[in-house]
């Protein structure tokens, strides 16, 4: 089998990581290789998610590894965004229950949360031993949350959620849900836990992309939730989509993972084979796909780096987020379909990484805000309009 | 419970290692640089010590230039107490380098020294043995097993035959072999931590050493391209080669 795993650093940019950075990343990398790339493929075949990873991840300190105090490493951005692209090498679905449960789940708590919250949740969440997500998209709302239906009504001292949430990842292992809803003073979250009356959860059959994740719906009917279960700094819809943000912020990074992992294969395989006369990879037009491949994954770990400094600065803007998100996720399937075609029939079947890649990557491309969307809040970021309601 | 573990830092197993074209060593750029994975190993060993008996001291203890800290840092990651980075610029011989962990362990008084049985990088496995010698302390090399009971050291050890057990008093050196363990990865809140924790940094130069080199490498060369195997048709057909071309039979 091809290498899959490894290193791309065409420019040298490891220089510029702390040492500490580079140990988190040799860490993650060394779990990647050793105990998830034996299992993923069974994982992704069965459509299962390897909740066997999760306390080992817990123990090497993976979730919530930027955020500080609570039990959390305190780590630079730039180290949880190496965490990111190294578990994406493994696959985007070990990503995305990192990327929910600690950028989505973890943040909101710890932005948004009361002390009492954090101190009950976060150390537990840190550790894997209370599973967190994120509960914003639904069935008829998802690149428009303003729009969503989901309501909470105030009852006595407490409130009651009634609504459906779709296509929520780790929905169903999840002990605690951050759901947000419209009240009559606007948008508001709420912490959910499992087992309450009238919410039910359920998983989404049939995918073909993100196999080896759990996505779910979650069903609120006359769901009674206490005021102190609401998230109290949380107002507005610019409180999930900071949430959003942080989380944009990690799959930016781990797409280059989940491209490293396509450009490294196709780059031995197409050594190796030979068609003709010589390898594939001496024929220019294969050598013009695996340039454009290098040139790409290069670029997005340029923009990467120099948006975890920023964020470890605290100057990141959003719409750098929104540029980060679209270009690397976009240059990682193009990255993906490229090596799906040089291995030729051997790049449909999962004695390869490729094809599970290049399909986990159709969703990375959808969702934290689809291609399109980016695209719009970057046009009206230059141009001062808004070309979207 | 102190326990003393020298690292040495060598190319990632994984890299292809390139010898420059005048045979004087090795191309060190793009080299990733790790732990040598026997060290690795003992690092892991110590820390399971320290786990059974949380009063032990785990000391790394490395020698080499300042680059070697890295390495330093990563086993303080792992999980060691402290580290000690005696500074010395290459070349250093086998022999120099036991002298110089000889006196460190008089100064540290550790009451055992567990190391790699051998580096993977011009696999010498002389050390271990060096370092017992010079101490007069006994030695367990090659172990696959290590217990410790009542200020005595029982070690299974890998030998050509087998398994073969010794128990000795403390102190004493230990070498490790591959399967003694699986080295811990540096947990992210290790990570943390090691920043904070001592990495003294000893000049050679103080300790008033004689560290003449008795070993000089003279040329490094790459081990000669093997040839690709053959298929026989038949047993037959490979019975009359090994007797005909091979002439071992
Ligand atoms: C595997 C998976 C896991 C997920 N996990 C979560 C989760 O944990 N929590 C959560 O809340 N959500 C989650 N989502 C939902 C995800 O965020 C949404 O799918 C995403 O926001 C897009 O919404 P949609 O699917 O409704 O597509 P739509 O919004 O219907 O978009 C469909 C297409 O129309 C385009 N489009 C939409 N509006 C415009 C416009 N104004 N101009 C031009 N084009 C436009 C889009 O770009 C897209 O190409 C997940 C999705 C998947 C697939």
């Amino acid at each position: 089998m091809a290498r899959s795993l490894g290193d791309l650093d065409f420019f040298g940019l490891e220089e510029f990581l702390a040492p500490e950075e580079r140990l988190a990343r040799d860490t993650v990398r060394a779990f990647v290789e050793r105990e998830v790339a034996p299992v993923i493929e069974r994982h992704f075949a069965e459509g299962t998610f390897a909740m066997e990873l999760v306390p080992r991840m817990g123990e090497l300190g993976l979730f919530g590894a930027n955020l500080t105090g609570y039990g959390c490493a305190g780590m630079s951005n730039v180290a949880y965004g190496l965490m990111m692209q190294e578990l994406e090498a493994g696959d985007s679905g070990l990503r995305s229950f990192a990327s929910v449960q600690s950028s989505l789940a973890m943040y909101a708590i710890y932005a948004f949360g009361s002390e009492e919250q954090k101190r009950r949740f976060l150390p537990e969440m840190a550790q894997g031993r209370l599973i967190g997500c994120f509960g914003l998209t639904e069935p008829d709302h998802g690149s428009d949350p303003a729009g969503m239906e989901t309501r909470a009504r105030r009852d006595g001292d407490g409130w009651v959620v009634n609504g459906v949430k779709r296509w929520i990842t780790n929905g169903t292992v999840a002990d605690v849900a951050v759901l947000w809803a419209r009240t009559d003073d606007g948008l508001r979250g709420f912490l959910v836990e499992k087992g309450r009356r009238g919410f039910s959860t359920h998983d989404i059959q049939g995918k073909f992309s993100m196999r080896a994740s759990i996505t779910s719906e979650l069903v609120f009917d006359d769901v009674r939730v206490e005021e102190s279960e609401r998230l109290p700094q949380a107002a507005g819809l610019k409180a999930p989509l900071s949430c959003l943000t942080q989380a944009r912020y990690g799959i930016a990074w781990g797409a280059i993972g989940a491209a490293r992992a396509c450009y490294l294969c196709a780059l031995d395989y197409t050594k190796a084979r030979r068609q003709f006369s010589r390898p594939l990879a001496g024929y220019q037009l294969v050598q013009a796909k695996l340039v454009d491949m290098l040139t790409g994954i290069t670029n997005a770990q340029l923009i990467a780096l120099r948006l975890g400094q920023l964020k470890d600065r605290g100057q990141m803007r959003p719409e750098q987020v929104s540029f980060a998100k679209r270009y690397n996720v976009v240059v990682a399937l193009e990255a993906a379909r490229a090596a799906r075609d040089l291995l030729g029939a051997n790049g449909i079947v999962n004695d390869y990484p490729v094809i599970r890649h290049m399909l986990n990557l159709e969703t990375v491309n959808t969702y934290e805000g689809t291609h399109n969307i980016h695209t719009l809040a970057l046009g009206r970021a230059i141009t001062g309009l808004a070309a979207f309601d | 419970m102190k326990i003393l573990v020298p690292i040495k830092r060598v190319p990632d197993p994984a890299t292809t290692i390139r010898v420059l074209a005048d045979g004087s060593g090795i191309a060190t750029d793009n080299v990733k640089w790790v732990i040598n994975p026997f060290d690795e190993i003992a690092v892991e060993e110590a820390l399971r010590v320290k786990e059974k008996q949380p009063a032990s001291e785990v000391v790394v203890v490395a020698v080499g230039e300042p680059a070697w800290q890295e390495q330093l840092r990563t086993a303080l990651a792992m999980g060691a107490d402290r580290a000690v980075l005696v500074r010395i610029s290459p070349p250093v011989d086998t022999g120099a380098v036991a002298r110089i962990l000889a006196r460190v362990a008089a100064d540290e008084k550790p009451d055992l020294i567990i190391l790699g049985k051998q580096a993977i990088d011009d696999d010498s496995n002389q050390i271990g043995q060096m370092l017992a010698e010079l101490l007069g302390w006994p030695q367990a090399t090659f172990a696959s097993k290590v217990e410790l009971a009542d200020g005595r050291c029982t070690v299974v050890r890998e030998v050509d035959g087998g398994l073969e057990t010794l128990s000795f008093p403390l102190p004493g050196v230990i070498t490790t072999d591959l399967r003694l363990n699986e080295p811990r990865y540096a947990s992210l809140p290790g990570i943390m931590k090691a920043r904070k924790k001592e990495l003294k940094e000893i000049p050679v130069e103080t300790l008033g050493l004689n560290l003449a080199p008795l070993l000089k490498v003279r040329r490094l060369a790459s081990p000669s391209k093997r040839q690709a195997g053959r298929k026989v048709a038949s047993a037959a057909e490979l019975v009359s080669l090994l007797h005909s071309e091979a002439k071992v039979l």
